[in-house]
Parts: structure tokens; C-alpha cells; sequence
């Protein structure tokens, strides 16, 4: 079976940056980026990057395919916008780190275990469920994640915040029971079926 | 002055006994006490946030969020939306712009949410409830309400990220946004220099990189308290959860003495405005602004 990180590799051959073009959200702008480096001293977890923006932009022109997608630099991300706001150029940087990781992601190359790449995995499963954000099963998933043991450990660990904001009314243990949604549950699971039905045909990963 | 409506649409958190349900208290009592009108947007959903695009991808999350336009503009057409959630005005926005901008994303957003029988239009212009307070109604008309000022108490005015950027309030700078304080001191309280007003508390990374994130939220917190700040107010519910939330798991970690209450603009005028505590939702504070809740039983 060719997976759709192989497919990708024989279409673009060569040229990462078409890829990334053709195929990361905001991809376009990549190539409008001067080296200034605004972004990597803007960014809040700045030191926590193996590679910056700036970099990765550079890294994507040079064809580094393995090292850009495979990195966990853009995972660092925490959408404070800063960058955005101060590149000289106007790249919607925020936006191209989303889209990198969302595509390595989708392309199984992301790197494993990657804390944000599972937190935010979580949540999206959790919000697609009833169209709204449960909290409780968002929090309890993420203490498990890692098995029972742990997330015990994670529990306890948490135990007091957790019933300060119970009884602050800020968690509700019941939501263990479903919580919150949208009524249109059907029309809602349609249309983000629908949605990733059209991405996925246009981006190369429709089965 | 002339009433104002606006199809709200309120967020995930801050829905009833979810993390900022006291935002949604003591915004109901401050429209109120300001003759605004919010109708909830009917069967609003999650925009997605700022880490929904990691499995989410763009498509799915255009249609989030044109979702909830699409239902606003059926239900309650010719309002604006109003989102009080950072991050809910923030997704609403970008993708309005993107839709506005591009045809494609366009039809394929309406193809998406042809499945659930509804269409983008692109009539509904979205704005933050700040926006409405400061252009709609005006510091003026905020003040006239005030009946018990918030008199000799200190606030640090954390405006934080997502209200501020890349958006932000109009005529506001990124770097030193004014508007938090001004409404502070509209209110009768005092605004305190405050250095990091715009840093950034980690955001959704508090949950998967608590480490880096709490580094942050120390800054942040630390900072108030050097500016002689006795409490923090934001208008973000994310900032506001972080930077209270783990101020106990730092005081565990690296031994500081952090209890620095964490509120929102719209606890401040409530209690200003004469509300109670209670629809202040003042009850709904890890660490309890007594001050506050002095000034408001007084």
C-alpha cells in the first residue's frame, strides 16, 4: 500500500516548496519570507525551537523535506500572534506553523508522542463528538493518555485544582455523562465529514 | 441612549459549569446594568480554537466557524455578533476574512454546510464584546452607570494575546494597548504600569507543555505583583484560567508565594455598577478578590 506521505514524495519529486505551496494552509507565503529573524526573537517559546520560522521557511526552499516535516519546532507554537504582527513582510507566520504541523500530522511524520500533537488531537476528537468542548472528558482523556497508571498519577497530581474549580462551578463531574452539544448533531457531523471529504481530495490524502 | 442587540455567540467556555462560567455571569449582569441586548446564537458550536488545527485542518475549521454565521445570519439576521471568548472572536474573524478573500474557500465552505442545509453569506460582521463597550457605547457612557467605584484597588491590566493580536482593538497598539486600563479607570480603579500586559500565558500548550507554559504565567504574575498590583483582570478566558488556575502547581513547584487574583473587565464594572458578588460571579474565583467582593456587599 503507498501511503500518502510516498505519494506526496513521487508527485513534488524534487520541489518541497511546491508542495508546501500546493499543500500547507498559508504555504504560498513561504516564499516571501527576507530572513530577518523578527519571528524566531518574537516568539514566547522562541528558545524551545530546534528550528525558527525564518529557518524552516529556509529549510522548505533548500528541499529539507525530512528535517522540516519531521521536526517538532512548530509544535512549539502557542498562537500568541506575535509574529505575525511584527514580520516586516506580512507572512500569516502563526498560520503556516499550523499548517505545517497539520500536514506532517495528516502525513504520519509528525514526530511520535509529541505532547501537543496528541493534546490537540484530543481536542479535536473531542469537540467533533457533540460540536461543542467537553471539558471534563478533554482533561480526564489527557491525564490517561499516556495509560491507567499515569493518568492516576496526573489525577492526583491535579486533584486539588480540580475540585477547587468544581466548587467554583467551573467543572461539572456530570459532563462524565455527554455535557454539552449541539442540537443538530446530525447536520453538524455532515458537515465536518463534508469539509474533510473536499480537504482531503485536494490536499492528496483521500484513500 | 439607544439599546443595543447583538446575536451572541458565547463559546464553549463559558457555557454553565464549564471554566469561565463566571465570564457569562457577570456579562449577562453588565449588559444588563448597560441596557445591551445578547441573544444567544441557537446551536452555536466550538470554533476550534487555537489548537484545533492540528488534526482539524483548515476546511473543517472554515466551516466551524461559518457555521455560526450561517446560523446567525438565518436566526437573528441584520445583528453582529458579539463573541466574548478570545479565541471565538479571533476564529470568526480569520475566517471571515478568509472566506471574504477567496472564492474557492468559498464554495467549498458552502458545499460543506449544504450538508447540515446551510449557506454563508458573509453579511454578519463579528466583534469582540470589548469592541462593543469602548466604539459602541464609549468610555462616557460606561462611566455614567458607576455607583460604587472601585477605589484604592490596584489592577494590573493583562490584555494577553488573542484579543490583541493580529487583530486587536481598533486604533490600539500590539506592543502597549491602552484600552484594558482606561476601562479600569473608568471604573474607578487604579490601572498600574504593567510590563507584560501582552505576554503570552502559553495558551492551549499549558496542557502539553506545562513546564514552558508556567514560565509564562510566573512572568506574568510576578510582574503584577513588582508593579504593586493586587489583582490581574483580562479580557480573555484562557488567560484568565491559566494564570490563576496554576499559580498553586508554581507555588508547589518553585516555592513563590503567588495568590494573586485573576478577573475579568466585566466582574469589575458589574461590582462597579452596583451588582452583586454573585453576579459578579465572583463566586467562581480559585483565589478570592476580597476587595472586590468588599466593595460589592458594601
Amino acid at each position: 500500500m503507498t501511503t500518502a506521505n510516498q505519494t506526496a514524495i513521487a508527485k513534488y519529486k524534487n520541489s518541497f516548496l511546491k508542495e508546501v505551496e500546493a499543500n500547507v494552509e498559508e504555504g504560498h507565503w513561504v516564499r516571501m519570507c527576507m530572513q530577518c529573524g523578527v519571528c524566531a526573537g518574537s516568539c514566547p517559546l522562541g528558545n524551545a525551537w530546534a528550528h525558527p520560522p525564518q529557518e524552516l521557511f529556509m529549510m522548505i526552499r533548500a528541499g529539507k523535506r525530512e528535517e522540516v516535516l519531521a521536526s517538532d519546532s512548530m509544535w512549539m507554537c502557542t498562537s500568541c500572534y506575535n509574529c505575525i504582527v511584527r514580520c516586516p513582510r506580512k507572512l500569516p507566520i502563526t498560520h503556516i506553523m499550523h499548517g505545517l504541523a497539520n500536514y506532517a500530522h495528516r502525513l504520519g511524520i509528525a514526530p511520535k508522542g509529541q505532547p501537543t500533537r496528541e493534546t490537540a488531537t484530543l481536542f479535536w476528537n473531542n469537540l467533533i463528538k457533540k460540536g461543542r468542548v467537553n471539558e471534563l472528558t478533554f482533561s480526564l482523556a489527557l491525564y490517561f493518555k499516556d495509560g491507567f497508571v499515569q493518568g492516576i498519577k496526573n489525577a492526583l497530581n491535579m486533584q486539588a485544582v480540580g475540585l477547587g474549580l468544581v466548587k467554583a462551578r467551573r467543572l461539572n463531574p456530570m459532563e462524565i455523562l455527554g455535557g454539552h452539544g449541539v442540537k443538530d448533531q446530525a447536520g453538524f457531523k455532515a458537515m465536518i465529514e463534508k469539509a474533510r471529504q473536499i480537504e482531503d481530495r485536494k490536499k492528496g490524502f483521500a484513500k | 441612549m439607544a439599546k443595543k442587540e447583538y446575536a451572541f455567540y458565547p463559546g464553549c467556555s463559558s457555557q454553565s459549569k464549564a471554566s469561565a462560567s463566571n465570564y457569562l455571569t457577570s456579562v449577562n449582569a453588565m449588559c444588563d446594568k448597560l441596557d445591551v441586548t445578547i441573544t444567544e446564537i441557537p446551536d452555536w458550536n466550538c470554533c476550534g480554537a487555537s489548537i484545533g488545527y492540528a488534526e482539524g485542518g483548515e476546511l473543517p475549521r472554515l466551516a466551524l466557524s461559518a457555521r455560526n454565521f450561517a446560523l446567525a445570519e438565518t436566526h437573528l439576521p441584520g445583528k453582529e455578533m458579539v463573541a466574548t471568548c478570545a479565541a471565538c472572536w479571533l476564529a470568526q474573524r480569520e475566517v471571515k476574512e478568509r472566506l471574504d478573500h477567496s472564492e474557492v474557500l468559498l464554495k467549498e465552505t458552502n458545499e460543506a454546510l449544504a450538508a447540515a442545509g446551510l449557506q454563508y453569506q458573509g453579511t454578519t460582521p463579528v466583534r469582540h464584546m470589548v469592541e462593543v463597550l469602548i466604539e459602541d457605547l464609549g468610555y462616557d457612557a460606561l462611566k455614567q452607570p458607576v455607583v460604587k467605584p472601585l477605589e484604592g484597588i490596584k489592577f494590573a491590566g493583562y490584555v494577553g494575546c488573542q484579543t490583541n493580536r493580529p487583530f486587536g482593538i481598533a486604533g490600539e497598539s500590539f506592543e502597549n494597548p491602552v484600552y484594558l486600563d482606561k476601562l479600569v479607570e473608568t471604573v474607578g480603579g487604579e490601572a498600574v504600569p504593567y510590563d507584560q500586559k501582552v505576554t503570552c500565558c502559553g495558551g492551549a500548550l499549558a496542557f502539553s507543555e506545562p513546564e514552558k507554559s508556567q514560565k509564562q504565567i510566573r512572568d506574568i504574575v510576578e510582574s503584577a505583583y513588582d508593579h504593586g498590583a493586587e489583582m490581574i483582570v483580562t479580557p480573555c478566558p484562557l488567560c484568565q484560567a491559566n494564570v490563576e488556575i496554576y499559580q498553586s502547581e508554581i507555588n508547589k513547584k518553585q516555592g513563590t508565594k503567588f495568590s494573586m487574583p485573576v478577573l475579568y473587565y466585566s466582574q469589575l464594572m458589574t461590582v462597579a455598577y452596583g451588582g452583586s458578588a454573585k453576579e459578579a460571579g465572583l463566586d467562581g474565583q480559585l483565589i478570592k478578590a476580597t476587595k472586590l467582593e468588599e466593595i460589592a456587599k458594601k
